[in-house]
């Protein structure tokens, strides 16, 4: 009696867990065939190829054009500039709390960083809007610092805890013997970091970084708030621009369900979504060839 | 003559007593070997000779190391050139993630030692001098994580060889080869010590006794007895040198 009691609790036990875990697998591939078929049913009436490569995204002008073009350049644009910022900051991070820093700052470096991860985007968004987007404003004497360079900035704000701790974790495991290696032939410090350590911690590193534009590419609230929101196809760093996400997140809002316009957005999800995915997918890659 | 002198050399980790007043006097271009149980202190000191200790905090040394003559643990000692001249072997293979070709060439970079266009003819030099060039001539480019443990270990050397040391120091350099490996390692250090001075830590008596001219039995943190080899394995002049080498202390 108490061993088939016993048996039944396990019994559902694993059963709750493998229903969890098909559950979260379940609802992805829901979510998946969801967007596919909004996404797909914009193509019955609009061509995929003004769609793809379309300059023009005027969603309710008659008639509407759907020209995804800028607006993958905006994402583009803010998200290099993102990753310009934050990869040598962050790298330079990783090494000096994984390789430089004393105990006492390396801890108040690393609850540093877990704090501005933990800082929501719209407060994060916010606060670029009070104070960087009148900085760079009148930094740059131009007419709005709501730019693509703003964006930037901010982004990079909220790229750098994903890059430096996967970085720093990377540097980490950079075995002892090969530093020791390095300054038993009489390399400075600074020499082992950046011939032995960098080299040997790279894959880790690069894995880093794309989960860091990962990160950005997908940033929604913030990019909103300060990117000026302009569909053009940028020129410069000091152009509004807007992002797929922002365009999305805004104009979700106004559209009429099953429209045109409807469809349209989720097609740039499609978009979005398999932009992400590569960029996790290499991410993947080089995460896992460090482990050989 | 004599290349290594230590006086009255203390080491502390801490407040732990890891080596008792060490005077030795180790001669140039002869292997000398340093035995003794696990845990005595021989990894301890050889990592004196080049300051690697330094890399640990809370180490403490007093005494004088002297290295042709200079103290090696006065202020304004080079480090980077005391390193360059005393290189270091160490227990397993640690060529560095790079080419067979980069690591070699990893030193002459650093130092300055070459320009690009005479690397090649020095890499050559010092894959020759460890009898690598052979096997592994038409495998530069390639890793070196790749190639077997007993090639690592020749690597290794050669790359110290590379920046034209005069003081190898090896740290049980065979104790993850074969005995195989081991043999040809052993038949290496005999050529090398024509033109280099070797400090081995070594487990093995047996090696000790093949291929060094001196030997020194550590017990404990103090250097027992530091004779020539043949003296020490036939008749040491102390005791617990005696009961170690007949085995019977651990
Ligand atoms: N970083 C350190 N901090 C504190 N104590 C240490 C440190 N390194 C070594 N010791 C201690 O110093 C003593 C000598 O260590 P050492 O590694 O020199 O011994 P060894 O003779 O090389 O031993 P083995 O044959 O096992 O390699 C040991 O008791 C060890 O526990
Ligand atoms: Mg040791």
């Amino acid at each position: 009696m108490d061993r088939t009691l016993r048996r039944t609790k396990e019994f559902i036990v694993e059963g709750l867990i493998f229903l969890s875990g098909i559950t979260s697998i379940l609802f992805v591939v829901l979510i998946f065939v969801f967007l596919l078929k909004e996404g797909l049913s914009l193509f019955k009436e609009y061509p995929a190829g003004q769609f793809l490569f379309g300059t023009g995204w005027y969603p309710i002008s008659e008639p509407p054009r759907f020209g995804i073009v800028p607006l993958v350049c905006g994402s583009l644009i803010v998200t290099v500039g993102a990753i310009m910022i934050a990869v040598p900051v962050s790298v330079a991070a990783a090494l000096y709390i994984s390789e430089l820093a004393p105990v006492k700052i390396k801890d108040f470096l690393k609850a540093g960083i877990e704090m501005l991860a933990a800082i929501p985007s719209v407060v994060l968004g916010f606060i670029g809007m009070v104070t960087l987007v009148p900085f760079v404003r009148s930094f740059f004497h131009i007419p709005t610092g709501l730019t693509a360079l703003s964006g930037s900035i901010m982004l990079a704000f909220m790229a750098m805890p994903t890059i430096i701790t996967i970085a720093e974790d990377a540097i980490n495991a950079v075995p002892k013997p090969y530093k020791e290696g390095a300054l038993a032939l009489g390399a400075t410090r600074w020499q082992m970091m950046y011939k032995i350590v960098l080299v040997a911690a790279s894959p880790g590193i690069i894995a880093a970084i794309m989960l860091g534009i990962g990160r950005v590419i997908g940033e929604t609230m913030a990019v909103m708030m300060i990117t000026g929101n302009s569909a053009v196809i940028p020129h410069s760093f000091l152009q509004p621009v807007r992002t797929m996400t922002a365009t999305i997140a805004s104009e979700m809002g106004e559209t009429v369900y099953g429209s045109e316009h409807y469809f349209a957005l989720f097609a740039l999800g499609i978009v979005l979504f398999i932009i992400t995915f590569i960029i996790n997918f290499i991410a993947d890659l080089f995460l896992h060839r460090k482990k050989i | 003559m004599k290349k290594i002198t230590t006086e009255d050399l203390n080491l502390y980790y801490g407040s732990f007593h890891a080596l008792k007043g060490i005077g030795m006097a180790i001669e140039e271009r002869r292997i000398t070997a340093i035995i003794g149980p696990s845990g005595c202190g021989k990894s301890t000191l050889v990592r004196i000779f080049n300051r690697i200790n330094d890399l640990i905090e809370e180490v403490r040394i007093t005494g004088k190391v002297l290295i042709d003559g200079r103290n090696i643990y006065e202020p304004d000692y080079d480090l980077v050139s005391l390193r360059k001249s005393v290189g270091m072997v160490f227990q397993r293979p640690n060529p560095f993630p790079l080419s067979i070709y980069d690591n070699v060439a990893f030193g002459p970079r650093i130092h300055r030692m070459a320009g690009e266009g005479d690397l090649p003819g020095l890499v050559e030099e010092s894959l020759k001098a460890v009898n690598l060039w052979g096997d592994l001539k038409d495998k530069l480019k390639r890793s070196a994580l790749n190639i077997p443990l007993e090639q690592q270990q020749r690597l290794c050397i050669a790359r110290l060889i590379a920046v034209r040391p005069d003081v190898l120091l090896m740290d049980e350099p065979c104790s993850a080869l074969d005995p195989v490996a081991t043999l040809k390692i052993e038949e290496l250090m005999t050529e090398l010590k024509k033109r280099y001075t070797i400090v081995i830590v070594t487990h093995n008596m047996q090696q000790a006794a093949r291929i060094s001219d001196e030997t020194g039995f550590m017990l404990l943190g103090e250097l027992i007895e530091f004779d020539r080899t043949e003296k020490i394995f036939t008749a040491p002049s102390d005791k617990r040198t005696e009961e170690y080498i007949t085995g019977r202390y651990g």
